[in-house]
């Protein structure tokens, strides 16, 4: 698996694509890989803020249910309606059509304290 | 090599709904010898109904057959060693049985007054000296009803304490390697939490929790031994963290079976703490409880502690409700009484050298299996074993099975899984709890069953990916039924599908 350079990624597994002043956020392929089969995703509701490194949401797999951790702080401006009826879809293609949320950066500077894609595959090999 | 096998009748069991055709009955009844009343008339027709669409109707042995069949289903603590452990059941003494269902306990009701309640009164405080001694505490409550309940008691004693004392503080600390009703009940008592990374020997490095304590921080909340069955070897210098920046700790007791007799919480500097009386002091847990979650803490926190107290007053006892500092009532009545006096009964039946005696084996138990997988299983800290024993699939892994796979294939020889996948700081987790009252041979049987499915991967890892082959039911898709469970039976092709 190679990681999208495109992306900046946190040590607790998610990443994070910026376009102008929004942020969309999602879990890593690592991180799928490591639940497994995703059965259930619980999403903020929009609007909510949210703050970099606590938790805004969680997955539910068959194993265990783990906490998402916001790579940003901002405001809940998106959330993907497909994940409701599909969480398999975490599985199939987490960094694409099952992305989590799109956040309003408040602060873009937090963007720097990510990992690149390079550093984040260091980072799950070690 | 199997050498556990069912040699009883094992046959699939449709439900009672597929079993059901119109006109069975399981009773009779003799000819109306008195005048038939007409019900709509005497109850109102709004309270009479029709038949009851799709209940069953199925004759008396097919009851009989349907409920006993399904009953030998089961695994049971009875049958075999049971690697789940504690948490879920250990064997209980018959003695504790015969003592619950001695009649003036069996049938004593809350509402007696206390002059005809005096022997159940002495049996609360008893339980509470007892335990109180076993903890080193200073004062035991019996009101919480299980081992959650009692986390969210303690911390309410804590957050009522530093209220007292001006500030009840906002965070509290709870290890990554912490049982999840940690952080629940944390979250409960309105603090925030601040999750703890464990070191690489699986335990709480004093360093980086002396960097994480603040005066904001009220409590740690610390499972000794931790989950993955091993000691903190650190608990002193820990509590003293701490208490210098005038914190509190909390023990979750749920591991304290291996402890009993050895050590004692208070000792080490915990100020609270719960024990789940049916891990350590053999009560039943089986089908959900009820359970008892006694809290024990140190002098300080006992004018917090929930109301009413026993005490004692002309020579008798007597309830206590003129408690102005306590926390109030965390459960109606005194908590689950029969379950208090199956605890005494195992106390008083060991004495003191007798539970040492059972942690020891409980302790001997864990740590022979662990010796025997050793070279099998790749144990997840080399740090000593407790009361129970982590292994990572790693080597089974390199095989793509998984720590699901082995302990379906161990179905298969005749006993109960392990606990899959916890604590969550290990990648692919087999956590092993034998019990004190595992005897050799039973051990030998089930450590034979892993090492035989160890070779097993190594020559066909496919065969145990779709184990299990010799149940009645091989592999359920458990994915699906966690994406689109079915839970309910429906009459036609959907209903005789889900009882597939």
């Amino acid at each position: 698996m190679t990681y999208p350079e495109n992306l900046k990624y946190t040590k607790e597994h998610e990443w994070v694509s910026v376009e102008g002043d929004t942020g969309t956020v999602g879990i890593t392929y690592h991180a799928q890989k490591e639940l497994g089969d995703i059965v259930y995703v619980d999403l903020p509701k929009l609007g909510a803020a949210v703050e970099a490194g606590k938790s805004f949401g969680s997955v539910e797999s068959v194993k265990a249910v783990s906490d998402i951790y916001s790579p940003v702080t901002g405001e809940i401006v998106g959330i993907n309606s497909l994940l409701a009826e599909a969480p398999e879809k975490l599985n199939e293609d987490p960094h694409g059509a099952a992305w989590l949320v799109k956040i309003k950066l408040a602060s873009p500077a937090e963007l720097d304290a990510l990992l690149s894609a390079a550093e984040y595959e260091a980072y799950i090999g070690g | 090599m199997i050498r556990k096998v069912r040699t009883h009748v094992n046959q699939n069991e449709p439900l009672l709904f597929e079993l059901s055709s119109p006109g069975k009955r399981a009773w009779q009844l003799p000819e109306l010898d008195v005048p038939a009343v007409d019900a709509a008339e005497a109850l109102g027709a709004g309270a009479v109904r029709d038949d009851i669409e799709g209940f069953p109707e199925v004759s008396e042995v097919e009851v009989i057959r349907h409920f006993t069949r399904l009953s030998t289903w089961n695994y049971g603590i009875d049958l075999g060693l049971f690697p789940l452990g504690s948490c879920t059941m250990k064997y209980n003494p018959r003695i504790n049985e015969a003592v619950a269902r001695i009649e003036g306990l069996a049938w004593a009701h809350p509402y007696q007054p206390e002059s005809l309640s005096q022997g159940a009164m002495e049996i609360i405080a008893a339980l509470e000296k007892r335990l109180g001694e076993i903890f080193g505490m200073d004062a035991v409550t019996l009101q919480p009803a299980a081992g959650a309940h009692g986390e969210y008691t303690g911390i309410m004693l804590i957050r009522k304490y530093l209220e007292s004392q001006g500030n009840p503080r906002k965070t509290i600390i709870v290890p990554d390697a912490a049982h999840g009703t940690n952080p629940a009940t944390a979250i409960m008592v309105g603090y925030e939490v601040l999750n703890l990374k464990s070191n690489d020997r699986g335990m709480v490095d004093p360093a980086a929790l002396a960097a994480a304590v603040t005066s904001d921080t009220a409590a740690m909340m610390l499972t000794n031994p931790n989950t993955v069955g091993v000691f903190e070897q650190e608990i002193v210098k820990i509590c003293a963290i701490l208490h210098d920046k005038g914190a509190q700790v909390y023990m979750d007791g749920a591991n304290m079976n291996a402890l009993v007799g050895i050590a004692r919480p208070g000792d080490f500097g915990v100020d609270v703490m719960h024990s789940n009386l049916h891990k350590t002091f053999s009560t039943p847990h089986g089908g959900g409880g009820p359970g008892a979650g006694a809290v024990g803490v140190r002098a300080h926190l006992e004018p917090f502690l929930p109301a009413p107290r026993l005490k004692r007053a002309n020579g008798a006892w007597t309830w206590d409700y003129d408690r102005p500092r306590s926390i109030g009532r965390v459960r109606a009545f005194y908590g689950n009484f029969g379950v208090l006096v199956r605890a005494l009964a195992y106390i008083m039946a060991h004495g003191g050298p007798g539970l040492r005696k059972a942690t020891l084996d409980a302790l001997l138990n864990a740590n022979y299996v662990r010796a025997r997988l050793e070279k099998h299983y790749q144990i997840a800290y080399d740090a000593p074993s407790m009361h129970e024993c982590v292994f990572s699939d790693s080597k089974q892994a390199a095989h793509g099975v998984r720590t699901g796979d082995i302990a379906k294939r161990l179905i298969d020889y005749g006993f109960h899984p392990y606990t899959v996948s916890f604590p969550l700081i290990v990648s692919g987790a087999l956590m092993i709890e034998p019990t004190e009252t595992e005897p050799k041979q039973e051990l030998d049987l089930f450590c034979d069953a892993l090492i035989s499915i160890a070779e097993e991967i190594e020559k066909d890892p496919e065969m145990v990916k779709h184990a299990p082959h010799l149940t009645r039911t091989t592999r359920v898709d458990e994915v699906m039924a966690a994406r689109k469970p079915i839970v309910r039976w429906k009459p036609g092709p959907a209903g005789a599908k889900a009882a597939d």
